[in-house]
Parts: C-alpha cells; structure tokens; sequence
C-alpha cells in the first residue's frame, strides 16, 4: 500500500492506472487521458467489460500495448479492491478450522466436485468456475495455511488434484467432458481464477499487499517450452513475415539510393549531350545471404532455439538458402524436418527423437561440437554466408574451443550469435560468451523484439 | 444533423441492420468514435471486416462514404486537393488583355478552379459523411503527418485560400493492416480497435446471416473447418469474405454435407496458394468424413 493517503474518487484512480501502464512502458499522454475521461463519460460502467475496453480503445494503441494492458488493468483494479478491503477492515466469515463458514458443515464429495468443475469449465461459465475454484482451495489447498508459498506451485498442486487435463481421458464416460479433454482456453482461465482466489486468501492472512511487481520482460518473453501456445508463435512469425516483406520501402530520401549507377549515368548523359544532367542511381535491394543457423537443443534452452528456428524457416522467403544444425554434444542436420513438417510441435518433437544428437551425458560439448561442424560445412561456406549460433554458450565446464570457431567465423561473411539468456547471466557460472564475443556479433534475444530486431539487421539491405 | 445512437445497443442493432455483426468491442469503440467525434485507427489481419465497418457505420447512419485507398506514394495532389490547371490557362488565355494581372490572378486561385480530392470532400461536404481512409499503412510518413491536421482539427490549409474548416464533422474510419508501426502522434488522435477473427458463434452468425439458404448443419461445419484451416501456418488464412463465399458456393452445388470430396472441390474458394491447398488438403481433407455414395 502507499505510504500517502489515497485521494479518493475514480478521476485519481484512472491517473494511477495511467501511471502504472506508463512504468510498464506504455506512451500515455495527457491526451490519452482526456480521451479516456471522455469516453468513460459516454458509457455505463456497470459492465466491467464495456469499462475495460473503453478505456483499452483510449490508452492502449498496438496489440502489444492491449496485452499489457489488459494485465496491467487486472491487476490495479483487483489491487484497489483488496487495498480499500484492507483499509476498512473487510473480512470473510471464518469457521473454527479456518476453512470458509459456508463449507464447514458440508462433507464434499471430491470425485461430485471434479466433475462439476470439469463440467464448469467445458461449458465455459464464468461465475460457476470462479465458485467452484473457491471450493476447490477449500478443498484441495494445502491444509497447512501457508500453501508452499509460491502461488504458481500450489494452482499445479490443486489443478493436478483435481484431474484436470486438456489431452483426452478415456476412462470417463462419453458424456463427461474430460473424455474428450478439456478445452485449453477454459482451462487457463480456470487457472487464472485459482490463482486470484490464493492470491485474495493471502492478502487476507498477512493483512498486507504484497508489493506490486512490474510486469517486466519475462512475462513478454518469447514464447518457451513445448507447452508455449501456438498461437503466440503463429502471431509473432505471421507479424514477424509481414514487417519484413514491406520493409525497405521505409528508407527514403538520402538512404534510399547512394549508390551512382556509372553506366546508366553515363549513358542518360547521352541525350543531353555528354553532360550528366540526370544521375540514375542504383537502387538498395535486400541482402538475401545463405545462411547456416546453428542451435543449441540442450535442454536449457531447447525451447528457445526451436522457436527460433521455426521462425527462421518461416522466413524462408527472405533468405536464399537455409541450413540448419542442432547439436547437444554432436552436430546433426535438421534442414530436412523443417521442409517436412510445418507445425512447431512436431518439428520439436520429431528433433527431439530422431537427431541424435545427444551422445552420453546430454551436456553441452561446445568445443567437440565447433570441430564436427566444421569438418561438416567448412567447403560449403562461401564468403557471403551468414552463420548464426544460438546457444547460451554453457559449456559444463568442457572446453570452449575457441580456435574452431574463430576459423568457422574467419570463413563466414557475418558472425552472429544469439543467447537467449539475459544479458546479466552471461559469463557467470559455466558461460563462457566472452570466450567467443571477440569473433561474433553477440544479441541478446529473449523477447520478441530483439528477435526482431535481429532479423532486421540480418535482413539489412545492401547494395545488390 | 442526423440522429446518432443513443446507445452501445442502438448501434449495434442499427450495424446489424446494415449487415454487419460487430463484435461486443467493436461496436462499443464505433460509438465513442460517433460520441467523442475522434477517428478510429481499425488494425487486425486481412479479412476481418475493417474496410465493411466503415460501409456498415455509413449505411446505419444513412450517410455518405468517402473512400481513401492508400498507397505507396500517394501524395496531397491525390488526396486532398489540386489545382485545376488546364482551367486555369483557359481562364487567362479568354481574358481579354485589358485586365490586370492581380485581379486574375485573384480569380484563377478560387474554389472554381480546385479540384476537391477524397479528404478535402469530406470535409467540405454539406452533410456529414463517413471517411473511410484505407490501408494507411501503405502510406509513407510524410503522408501520416500531413493527415494529422485533417483528423485533429478536421480542417485543411490551402495556402492560396487559407483555412478550410469542416461544415460538418465526419466520422474516421483508418484502417491498417500492421504491415508498419505507425507514428505515435497519428496514433494519439485515434481511437484504436484491434479486429481479430471472430469466434466461432459469431462467425457462424455471419455466414448465416450473408447466406441463409445454407442449412444449419452445413453451416456449422463449414465455421469449423475455417477455423481449423485458420490454425495452419499459411501464407493466406481465409478471410470472412471467404467463408461467406464458399457458403455462397456451396449453396449453389446444393452440398448438403462438407466431406472430403466436395472439400477438395471447393477447397480453392478459401486457399489462394499452391503451397497453402497442399498443407490444406493433407492435414485437413484427411479429417473430413470420405464421401458418402450418392443415394
């Protein structure tokens, strides 16, 4: 809680919810405000949705900006609520063994309640679902009442209790909703609600709000494990492919054309009688490089480099040809199982099981993988080729082999090497990023940004 | 003046009515846009209806639409106004050489010799109309800033005329399809509404609602098997359009099923790639009931 007294009122309060999507990054101006003032003026707000999407259409502009919003949004006013709950002293009716009065007396009968929240959430209702995650903290929490302490362990610990799958589970009736699985969606928000309910009962014991955490970039990182839903990666490669293909005619004026095309100079100077009147230039056209792409599927950071590989052959368009190697502690070539299989899990799966890369141990060996690799590709790398490592350059403590890659990127046009872990961790503990940076161009990539980022640099146009 | 909704539920009823199904937060951001007078900035994939929310605004409030197609280098000659200068030579070629060159040249810079482009129309227009400027993010920046002065103040400066003020305030409707960020001044006067694909209820309730004829059955499937096409990493996903269209085509083979055959027919109207048809056809075809044998 702030230190300050409050002001009270909706005007202040809208004026920290600005504030607070302005340290989240958001461009909120005064102007916005006004805007949101206005349109709050114009609707009713006793739909919580008409409320949240007004204000949305006024301060958030972008997708990306409506994300953190809408968590941000969430977040204050939930906040508020419980704020001004502990400020007038607001309590639930306890029973003598701590649990809800409302359950005391009643003998829940657990198998009843799966599948009444099963049933809840197949049908999607909202109000049934957020009384029903209650009784299932009631029932499921931990009993002792501190939980684990970490809200996200005790949702798993209560959503396993309760059986609660999206892959079908055939040893229920037809009918039962779980026979088919349960619908994704449904299934976080479910969550989403477990997780406010432990949240409140927290507040409530200690009596205090917890300090509010910024969003910060983990919850904006790129999309991870195999879990990751697709539709973020579709989102992020689709919005990805579409930068690209219409950048370039973003450049204009002077950086459009520096180049002087001599001979079409020279010959446009012809009719005006060898005085170069009209200077023909020759236009920028994309650097399509061949590029081989060099991933880590260890498993510290197989979901990150799988990700990012399905968006390197997405792009394919942009390049013009692509190789690409996994490695663990040998070098194996998937380019294959990416013209074959399109969809990202399959492609993660089908790596997982057929590369073989893993030898014995399943650790990183950087120094024996730099060797393999370059007896593999070193004829095929012409000058001109781009070579991208993504790792996080964790080597176990094994040797770094730095003399191999600094050969393998002597023979490269442009070195490239993606880590992504943040730039804080690197060269602590087994990292050894330092050991290479001398030879590459070292990104950061963790959030879909700077993998854009990357790509536009990759992609960068240059003088055909 | 025309009447404007009193309500969000008027003027959802009222695009309704015009053909058109606006989700719960699109018809909530068009009635601000009508009520606090600001452009909307519409963004969101191909095919989701951007462009039809400016028809749908102007048919419900009965007024003119007013289309800008944006593209690259599109410049104010083409979008506000231009000077009409063949007229303008006539007009000092039959002057006879009695008059002074001040007084024609105070005549050949009048509003008879302008010729009023898309922004300017509108917002010289004697009734309010809808504008509808499309696809802004084709544009280049310049443009953008050259924009500002229409949506902000809804007035345009002729430097020989001086100041154009709207007679009547028209409603904004831009529309972008993300290909480009857009600047953050163009975005701060615009309210901003991002169009997804609709739900599957909702998409359902479009295509019945365009093709009627359709059986309920039909239909249904028909919603399902987009959405699962949409899930495919395709180069083109279908848009409403195109649902609309194939229910339109499977109308007229009186399909009374969607099975793998009659899929495979028709696959064409919603997938407009060859890579896109084969990745269709294998992962979806397959999962279509096989063709029943005619009875």
């Amino acid at each position: 809680m702030s230190a300050r007294p409050a002001p009270a009122g909706i005007d202040a309060r809208l004026l920290e919810l600005g504030e607070e999507l302005r340290a989240e990054g958001l461009a909120i101006g005064t102007s916005e405000l006004l805007d949101a003032f206005a349109a709050l003026a114009e609707i009713g707000w006793t739909e919580r949705e008409r409320f949240q999407s007004a204000l949305a259409a006024t301060l958030a502009k972008s997708p990306e900006e409506r994300r953190v919003f809408d968590l941000v949004f969430e977040r204050f006013f939930f906040r508020a609520v419980e704020a001004a709950a502990l400020r007038e002293g607001v309590k639930e009716r306890t029973g003598e063994d701590g649990r809800l009065d409302t359950l005391a007396g009643a003998q829940l009968d657990l198998d009843e309640l799966r599948a009444q929240i099963a049933q809840a959430i197949a049908d999607f209702d909202e109000a049934r679902m957020r009384d029903l995650a209650r009784l299932a903290i009631a029932a499921f929490g931990r009993s002792d009442q501190a939980g684990s302490g970490v809200l996200g362990v005790d949702v798993q610990h209560i959503r396993r209790a309760l059986g609660l799958r999206s892959d079908p589970q055939p040893q229920f009736q037809p009918d039962d909703p779980r026979h088919h699985g349960l619908p994704r969606e449904a299934l976080r928000h479910f969550e989403a609600l477990l997780r406010r309910e432990l949240e409140r009962g927290q507040i409530e014991r200690t009596e205090t709000l917890a300090a509010a955490r910024p969003l910060g970039d983990l919850d904006r990182a790129l999309p991870s494990g195999p879990t990751a839903d697709l539709a973020a990666v579709h989102r992020v490669v689709a919005q990805l492919r579409r930068r690209l293909a219409t950048r370039g005619s973003e450049l204009r004026g002077r950086r459009r054309h520096d180049h002087i095309d001599m001979r079409r100079t020279m010959r446009a100077s012809l009719q005006t009688g060898g005085v170069p009147v009209v200077i023909k230039q020759r236009p920028r056209r994309p650097r399509r490089p061949e590029i081989f792409v060099l991933c880590d599927v260890s498993t510290s950071v197989t979901s990150a480099s799988v990700f990012f590989l399905s968006v390197l052959h997405a792009l394919h368009d942009s390049f013009r040809q692509m190789r690409s190697f996994v490695f663990i502690e040998r070098v194996s070539e998937v380019t294959d199982v990416f013209a074959r299989e399109r969809s990202f899990k399959a492609v993660s799966e089908t790596i997982a099981s057929e590369a073989g890369v893993a030898d014995v141990s399943g650790y990183t060996d950087y120094g024996r993988v730099w060797s393999e690799f370059r007896v593999l590709v070193e004829d095929d790398l012409d000058p001109s080729a781009a070579l991208i490592v993504l790792g996080d350059a964790r080597t176990n403590g094994r040797d770094p082999g730095a003399g191999d890659f600094a050969a393998l990127a002597a023979h490269a046009r442009r070195t490239f090497w993606l880590n992504p872990e943040p730039r804080l961790y690197w060269n602590y503990g087994d990292s050894v990023i330092a050991a290479y940076a001398p030879f590459c161009e070292v990104f950061e990539c963790w959030t879909t940004r700077q993998l854009e980022d990357f790509v536009r640099s990759l992609t960068g146009s240059a003088v055909a | 003046m025309d009447v404007l909704p009193a309500s969000v539920d008027e003027l959802t009823d009222g695009l309704r009515a015009a053909g058109y199904l606006p989700g719960s937060s699109t018809a909530l951001v068009a009635y601000l846009a009508i009520r606090l007078n600001k452009p909307v900035l519409v963004e969101g994939p191909a095919g989701v209806g951007k462009t039809e929310l400016a028809k749908a605004l102007a048919g419900y409030l009965d007024r003119e639409l007013v289309r800008l197609q944006c593209y690259e280098g599109l410049d104010e000659a083409k979008a506000l106004y231009e000077w009409n200068y063949r007229k303008q030579l006539l007009r000092i070629q039959a002057e006879a050489d009695g008059a002074a060159w001040s007084e024609v040249q105070d005549d050949i810079f009048g509003e008879e010799f302008l010729l009023a482009r898309p922004l300017l129309s509108a917002i010289s227009a004697s009734s309010p109309v809808v504008l509808l400027i499309d696809e802004i993010d084709k544009t280049d920046q310049e443009f953008e800033a050259m924009l500002l002065e229409v949506l902000s103040d809804f007035q345009i400066t002729i430097p020989e005329l001086g100041r154009i003020e709207a007679s009547s305030q028209p409603i904004v409707v831009l529309t972008s399809n993300n290909s480009r960020e857009l600047t953050e001044a163009l975005k701060r006067r615009c309210l901003y509404l991002w169009l997804d694909y609709p739900t599957l209820d909702r998409e359902l309730e479009i295509v019945r609602l365009h093709a009627p004829e359709l059986a309920e059955t039909v239909a249904h499937k028909l919603v399902e098997v987009i959405a699962m096409v949409r899930e495919l990493d395709l180069k083109k996903p279908p848009s409403i359009a195109e649902s609309i269209d194939w229910a339109r085509a499977l109308i007229l083979l009186g399909a009374r099923d969607i099975d793998e055959l009659t899929f495979a027919q028709t696959m064409s109207v919603i997938v407009k790639h060859r890579t896109d048809i084969e990745l269709v056809a294998e992962r979806v075809g397959i999962a279509l009931a096989p063709a029943t044998p005619a009875p």
